[in-house]
């Protein structure tokens, strides 16, 4: 390293102001909202809230469609409306949310150094709580060849075009997946006057967006392409076509398009977390925490979608709800026992959150375990194993379907050993 | 920005330099520092727009160079001044050498010749290693490795800086910059040369051909038919900023029988580089990627890093070099049509341009025909921007951030670039006319969400900013 590293390092210390609240939260969006919002009716001291963007309120901000608030605030609202709301309890309950602040790095254990006009901050908190969610994989994280061209875009930045920037797209999508996100990426198209032509994804079963299903083929003749994948972008310098592969057969035909959506595929924004040493789970990507949502680094938590890419806004917010209780307990002196297992998974299932239980700890938010699969199991008996054993095993009615979270009760925790080996959770049909 | 007329009554240049890459803009900026008119002239509305903006960008010592060629002497010389020249103007460099790592026994049987070439090649610092210390220095390349040669010299430094400080340099000295121009004729007569351009004609009393992939399209005009440019591609891969704590140096491939090895380097902007491919095309313009490209990228890399592979890839690309059936450069001066050619010029052009310019300059010297008088009035070299990760970024600076809150507004997050710094692009000598070159001044949009939260942001600042200098340009008329 050359000295000028050292210097750049000496004057990066630098800070115009120093914080120093009780807790401060990284990310305005559902889960961090929310955490603020607890945790500032009952903490004394300082709450504060880090927001990068303009404007909090997250993801949601610009999701401009119905299906929002409905676990946690029992309401059934658009994206914006609901992220207004979760900002004005957070304000209300006397929280500081402070826009165009970015967490760069860390002065120290717990200490961040936060860029904002304001000035370059230092913010020495008794606790930090992680929830700066996740996002889309971009194109050249797929690793889809061809030329470059303008008009291949992930849902967030769809959504920040139409929704915030009033910018238009194309005519006609080729959107890229088939889950939950998709569909929003679909209503967005519409609602910007572009037509989806194709929808592909690499799972073979129709179920696998059952939900939008009907709805979506009905309300929008949206053919979808199962078992496909798109090998090339072609067009310069904007798209003119998609090249797709059939899984089964290797056959490539192109599909005409002026406009690619690539949907789904998210990785937690692990940047601090993995910055702080905090130990990340392999999995996920994200921090690895146990059910009280600690990371392994004393101090520091984690809630929202950098823990489970990526679960609703509702189920982020929720927990925001519980990482809350548990930073009030370590702030009043509780510490976690030493002792716990490891969560691990077997194929089709692809992660669970949380990855840790302790002994005598409490049930993870919403008493559930959350687990993400990569293949359709129609009402699947979930498994647990530990020691070369079945210690639990539950048939639960709905099934497990790709492209979203599949949610488990926690209470089959009950029969595993906290004190005992790695338990592996695993599906049977 | 410099725009000069093309109509009647336009001005005669002394030199027109075709080609606003690395090694145009070195010429360009060079000439400039005499008493003559130059203008620097490119076909796409940028400079750095063709082989200079996408390359491996390393600065060479020139160790593998072919001892007494025109390139091994440029790149020795070159690679000196360009380091002395990027201290000056801020260009991103960091000195973190590289390893050529041997894989094989004819590999580490190669290590020896590589020595002794690089001490003809006036560079004697090599070292042979074994694995041991190989491992020791490159803790996490794969394992197999059998030996290497350290060359503590090699570089990395920004290639987008070093073309805007070079081009900002000559526009500077008085330099027009004529862009939006491709040259698609030559009329030599005994006056002066006329260059028919997409945008009307240029007169010039001397051209200099630096036209990278165009420059035997350009020679041609003049009546040689002495080379021809094949546009080779190379795919890139870059990775992650969370990959950058496995690289600390380049890692080097050793030439030998079985083909051309990748590289992987770290990035100045602390990314790590994986690449590249080496592809030769027909189409000058193809800077797509290709599936076999990558699966070879990928599959070299499982080799090289195993552990690289877990990271996330930030970004894919490709850049064209322009190969020719020549191994060296090819620089030769046509005193009676008043035209040099600066030709065959590879990736190694990065580390040669500014040697490559005061060759020329002595080239043209010594025809007698151009006076070649220097200035006394020529202007502080400029202070670039700094967008490397080795000195204090914006983001990073409390007191510039208080004397300008701009500073404080981190609108692209993954490569923290300020509104401050995306502002003062258009404020530049050369500003941005698109979003790549916006992307290539400030890093905007580099990094790892490529655009997932601040393209809109981006894309709307960069178009209220292009806005209002258009208006501006409008007014000026």
């Amino acid at each position: 390293m050359s000295t000028d590293t050292n210097a750049a390092d000496a004057d990066a210390a630098e800070a115009t102001r120093d914080l120093t609240p009780d807790v401060v939260v990284v990310g305005a969006g559902p889960a961090g909202l929310r955490a603020a919002t607890e945790l500032a009716r009952t903490l004394s001291g300082e709450v504060l809230v880090l927001e990068r963007e303009r404007e909090a309120g997250g993801i949601p901000r610009h999701s401009d469609h119905l299906g929002y608030g409905i676990r946690d605030l029992g309401r059934f609202v658009t994206g914006p409306t609901y992220a207004r709301m979760l900002r004005d309890k957070a304000t209300d309950a006397g929280a500081t949310i402070l826009t165009e602040a970015m967490a760069t790095d860390w002065a120290g254990p717990g200490e961040l150094m936060v860029t904002s006009p304001e000035g370059r901050l230092r913010v020495a908190a008794r606790a930090v709580v992680l929830a700066s969610g996740a996002r889309e994989r971009p194109r050249a994280a797929r690793q889809i060849p061809g030329d470059r061209a303008h008009g291949v875009l992930t849902t967030g930045t769809l959504q920040n075009v139409v929704h915030l920037k009033n910018g238009t797209v194309g005519k006609r999508a080729v959107v890229v997946g088939a889950e939950l996100v998709s569909w929003s990426a679909v209503l967005t198209l519409r609602h910007a006057g572009c037509r989806t032509v194709l929808m592909t994804t690499t799972h073979s079963q129709a179920e696998s967006y059952w939900l939008f299903q009907r709805p979506g083929r009905l309300a929008f003749k949206t053919p979808v392409a199962t078992r496909t994948r798109v090998t090339r972008i072609i067009g310069r310098p904007r798209v003119q076509a998609v090249e797709i592969e059939d899984l089964d057969t290797g056959d490539r035909r192109t599909v005409e398009c002026d406009t690619v959506i690539l949907t789904g595929d998210w990785i937690p924004d692990n940047e601090l977390a993995r910055a702080a040493g905090v130990t990340l789970d392999p999995r996920t990507l994200g921090p690895l925490v146990d059910t009280a949502l600690r990371t392994d680094l004393p101090g520091i938590f984690a809630a929202g979608n950098v823990l489970h890419p990526v679960d609703t806004a509702d189920i982020a917010a929720l927990d925001g709800a519980a990482v809350a209780r548990h930073v009030r307990s370590y702030l009043d002196g509780a510490r976690p026992t030493r002792d716990g297992v490891r969560l691990e998974v077997e194929a089709p299932l692809r992660w669970v959150a949380p990855g840790i239980v302790r002994p005598g700890d409490p049930a993870p938010p919403r008493r559930r375990l959350l687990l993400w699969t990569d293949e359709y199991v129609r009402a699947p008996r979930v498994v647990l194993e530990q020691g070369g054993r079945v210690v639990a095993r539950r048939r639960v009615l709905w099934p497990a379907a790709p492209g979203r979270v599949f949610r488990v009760p926690s209470d089959l925790l009950d029969r595993i050993d906290a004190r005992g080996g790695t338990v592996t959770v695993r599906l049977d049909s | 920005m410099t725009s000069a007329p093309t109509g009647p009554g336009a001005p005669t240049y002394d030199v027109v330099v075709i080609g606003a890459g690395i090694v145009g803009s070195a010429i360009a900026r060079t000439l400039a520092g005499y008493r003559l008119s130059v203008a620097l002239l490119d076909a796409r509305d940028d400079v750095g727009e063709g082989t200079s903006k996408a390359n491996t960008a390393i600065l060479h010592t020139g160790f593998d160079a072919k001892p007494g060629s025109l390139e091994s002497r440029l790149v020795h010389e070159g690679y000196h001044l360009l380091g002395d020249y990027a201290a000056a103007t801020g260009i991103p460099v960091e000195r973190v050498g590289a390893i050529l790592v041997a894989w094989d026994t004819e590999q580490v049987g190669n290590l020896p010749g590589l020595q002794e070439k690089a001490v003809a090649n006036g560079y004697p610092h090599t070292e042979i290693i074994g694995a041991r210390e190989v491992y020791r220095q490159l803790p996490h390349i794969g394992p197999g490795a059998l030996g290497g040669l350290t060359v503590p010299g090699e570089s990395i430094i920004c290639t987008w800086t070093t073309n805007f400080a070079l081009a900002t340099d000559a526009v500077r000295r008085g330099a027009a910059l004529l862009l939006g121009r491709r040259c698609t004729g030559v009329t030599v007569a005994e006056e002066a040369t006329v260059l028919h351009t997409s945008a009307g004609d240029v007169r010039t009393r001397w051209v200099v051909n630096a036209a990278g992939l165009g420059s035997d399209v350009i020679d041609q005009h003049f009546g040689f038919d002495r080379f021809h440019v094949t546009p080779r591609r190379g795919e890139l891969m870059v990775f992650d900023k969370q990959a950058r704590p496995l690289v600390e140096k380049i890692v080097l491939p050793v030439p030998s029988a079985v083909g051309k090895g990748v590289l992987i380097s770290p990035t100045v902007y602390g990314n790590v580089m994986l690449g590249p491919t080496a592809e030769d095309l027909t189409d000058r313009t193809d800077t797509g990627t290709s599936e076999a490209g990558l699966e070879f990228l990928l599959e070299k890399g499982r080799r090289l890093m195993p552990q690289l592979l877990q990271e996330e890839v930030t970004a894919t690309y490709a850049g064209l070099r322009a190969a020719t059936e020549f191994s060296d450069y090819v620089v030769e001066v046509d005193a009676e049509q008043r035209y040099l050619l600066a030709g065959g010029i590879r990736s190694t052009g990065l580390s040669s341009g500014m040697a490559l310019a005061e060759h020329v300059r002595g080239l043209l010297a010594e025809t007698g025909a151009l006076e070649l008088t220097p200035r006394d009035d020529l202007p502080d070299p400029p202070r670039m921007p700094n967008i490397g990760e080795a000195s204090l970024r914006p983001y990073q600076d409390a007191a510039r951030i208080a004397d300008d809150p701009a500073y404080g507004r981190i609108v692209c997050f993954c490569e923290r670039v300020t509104a401050g710094e995306i502002r003062d692009t258009f404020a530049g000598t050369i500003p941005p006319t698109t979003l790549e070159g916006l992307r290539r001044r400030t890093r905007a949009q580099n990094g790892r969400c490529q655009g997932f939260y601040c393209g809109a942001e981006v894309a709307e600042l960069f178009e209220t900013r292009a806005a209002a200098v258009t208006a501006e340009g409008q007014a000026h008329r």
